[in-house]
């Protein structure tokens, strides 16, 4: 098979006993790229990254490197640099040691090996700190040498477990953006494992977002964000209300408890169908006498930049609201109790089948008809 | 003071038998702190009194003291002390053998049988030390009668009892130097290029030192001070310091045993202050 992908992962799948963690994963990565896998805690994403590297052996499917297969070869034949969550520095030997482990086990000489650790603490910034031990470092510093390290044997793959889940938010974000520099700047293709939205819409240039062992969606993230392609990307990216029903006929959605509910778009299908609609699409407005959604405010949160309002549609049934809270779109606060008519606009809903396949909505009729 | 604050103080009737049963708990507490530090002290210093006595019969009040019995240990026990010494350097040696890899494969590989393993290496802490001596002596005879072998009150047998006693501490000071080590540091070197044996050598070890410096060292101090086993295994060409110690005892009883009790005291208890101090460090390198 010829492709120009770097890494390609076939029909990957690994099995603990009788549980399977990763499902028939299958990814193509191009050179250069950085790909964040994304998911909640157990989705087997950083079992995905440990096939990589070859600290586990999959059950099923292939890893190919620049065409070859890897999948029989002990990590350390492989190439990769690695950084940990918990860095995982020698705590024995000195910062410059660190980084001139991984060249003195390709027996660099000596002078040569010199040359690249000095090269590369200045890239991380910490010349200065050579002869120090991992422990007399703080935890940003350590990240950079583990870094280093990984980067000193010009790896084929960069593989980043979760590695900025343990500085604080301030250093978070600086670390995201020198990682983002040199990994460009290198053209070094990079999977990067993380459980942070956040984090990973920054760094990707394209989102692997998995659930329960399987890739639910690839796409770079503003276009996940935009059109998710199931009911879970939907609520895990942009933290969408999911309201489950059944269509009836129409723009009408009837939900399990009763309510019902006018869908923005026109849809020509029936039978059960879950809507996605992010908390920031979702506008309140006073009560118009439109047959659309009504609701009956809960509770209304001040957060800074914005206010959140939880509206309850039926007994079992609430959405949440979130709009800015200056501005000339500033949302008011609505006092508890107060009934509301909640609006999006059709291209902010995103409506599934019972198997989580996205419906596309025929003619948006919606204008003609409030007119 | 305290009558003011119990005035000013809501009227709560189960404060003040908490605050009486705190007091008496406290005062319990030190009852039994002092009553153990004396049970260890009191004896330790009647021998330390015991062993400067200038008399051949232990006899109060004795008639003037000497450091005499001090420089009369060698003389009469270099052989024994020797012995021990070459016996505890032996058991170190034997029990690392055996315990430090058994520490790495215990801690970091998940295999059949893995529990068997572990229940093995640590059952002689669980054995009485004399049911341990009598069997080894019974299965050493029989090994002897049936081959013609000569291990029975030789030293291979004793450094083979020894290694035994002491393996326990030298897993179980290993398993927990590597339960603080992270696991991720070895697959950051397997990364890096090192193949398994490399990454033990260059990352798992030096992350064990202190473990296994504290485990030599009670595996010294455990072979040094043990008296069942070596009862049932010496001969009169091997004999140990606490049997050679037993045996003057049935014909003397002077005040050298006293100073020959002081001094491998001290010298063990020097060695222990080493062990602390490595097993601080050992908290602290993480």
């Amino acid at each position: 098979m010829t492709s120009s992908a770097a890494l390609t992962l076939q029909g990957l799948t690994k099995h603990f006993g009788a549980h399977a963690v990763v499902r028939d994963v299958t990814l193509e990565v191009e050179p250069g790229e950085l790909i964040v896998l994304l998911g909640p805690s157990g989705c087997g994403k950083t079992t995905t990254l440990r096939l990589i590297a070859g600290f586990v052996m999959p059950t099923g499917g292939d890893i190919r490197l620049d065409g070859r297969s890897i999948a029989a070869l002990p990590p350390h034949r492989r190439e990769m640099g690695i950084v940990f969550q918990s860095y995982a520095l020698f705590p024995h030997l000195t910062v410059a040691r660190n980084v001139a482990f991984g060249l003195e086990m390709r027996r660099s000489p000596a002078a040569a090996t010199e040359t690249r650790v000095a090269e590369m603490l200045r890239l991380v910034k910490l010349e200065a700190l050579a002869e120090r031990l991992p422990r007399e470092l703080s935890g940003g510093q350590q990240q950079r040498v583990a870094l280093a390290r990984a980067l000193a044997i010009h790896p084929r793959l960069l593989l980043l477990d979760e590695p900025l889940s343990n500085l604080d938010a301030a250093l978070r974000q600086e670390m995201a953006r020198e990682i983002r520099i040199l990994q460009r700047a290198g053209g070094i293709t990079t999977i990067m494992v993380t459980h942070d939205q956040t984090e990973a819409m920054a760094m990707a240039d394209r989102l692997v977002v998995m659930h329960e062992g399987r890739v639910q969606q690839i796409g770079a993230p503003e276009a996940i964000h935009a059109r998710p392609a199931n009911p879970f990307v939907a609520r895990f990216i942009g933290g969408s209300n999911i309201l489950a029903g059944r269509l009836d006929g129409d723009r009408r959605l009837v939900l399990a408890d009763g309510t019902v509910l006018t869908l923005a778009g026109r849809y020509a299908d029936s039978g059960d169908a879950t809507l996605a609609v992010r908390p920031d699409s979702v506008h309140l407005l006073a009560p118009d006498g439109n047959a659309r959604v009504e609701g009956e405010v809960v509770l209304s949160t001040w957060l800074g930049s914005v206010v959140e309002h939880v509206v309850r549609l039926g007994p079992d049934t609430t959405v949440l609201t979130r709009g800015p809270a200056l501005g000339r779109d500033a949302v008011r606060r609505q006092t508890p109790g107060t009934r509301v008519t909640l609006a999006w606009e059709p291209d902010e809903e995103r409506l599934f089948d019972a198997d989580g396949n996205a419906l596309t909505a025929s003619v948006t009729l919606k204008e003609t008809n409030d007119a | 003071m305290t009558s003011g604050l119990a005035q000013t103080a809501p009227p709560l009737p189960e404060h003040a038998p908490g605050r009486g049963a705190a007091r008496l708990e406290r005062a319990g507490v030190g009852l039994l702190l002092w009553t153990g530090i004396a049970l260890i002290a009191v004896p330790l210093l009647l021998t330390l009194y015991l062993s400067v006595f200038d008399e051949k019969l232990i006899l109060f009040p004795p008639h003037g003291y000497t450091l005499a019995w001090y420089a009369a240990i060698l003389p009469n026990f270099a052989q024994p002390v020797l012995t021990s010494i070459e016996l505890g350097a032996a058991a170190v040696v034997g029990s690392l053998l055996l315990g430090i890899p058994a520490g790495i494969g215990l801690s970091r590989h998940r295999f059949r049988g893995r529990g068997a393993v572990s229940t093995l290496l640590l059952a002689p802490l669980t054995v009485p030390g004399i049911a341990l001596g009598l069997a080894i002596y019974v299965m050493l005879v029989t090994i002897d009668e049936q081959l013609g072998s000569m291990i029975t009150g030789s030293m291979v047998g004793l450094v083979l009892a020894h290694v035994m006693i002491a393996t326990p501490w030298v897993v179980r000071l290993c398993l927990a130097s590597l339960t603080n080590h992270e696991r991720s540091a070895e697959e950051a070197a397997a990364s890096l290029g090192a193949n398994p044996l490399t990454v033990i050598w260059r990352v798992t070890l030096p992350a064990m030192r202190p473990g296994i410096i504290a485990g030599a060292l009670f595996a010294f101090v455990i072979s040094f001070e043990n008296l069942e086993l070596a009862l049932f295994l010496t001969s009169p060409g091997v004999t140990t310091l606490p049997v050679a110690v037993l045996q003057y005892l049935e014909y003397h009883i002077d005040p050298l045993v006293s100073a020959v009790a002081v001094a491998q005291t001290v010298g063990i208890a020097a060695l222990l202050l080493v062990l602390d101090r490595f097993m601080r460090l050992g908290r602290i390198v993480r």
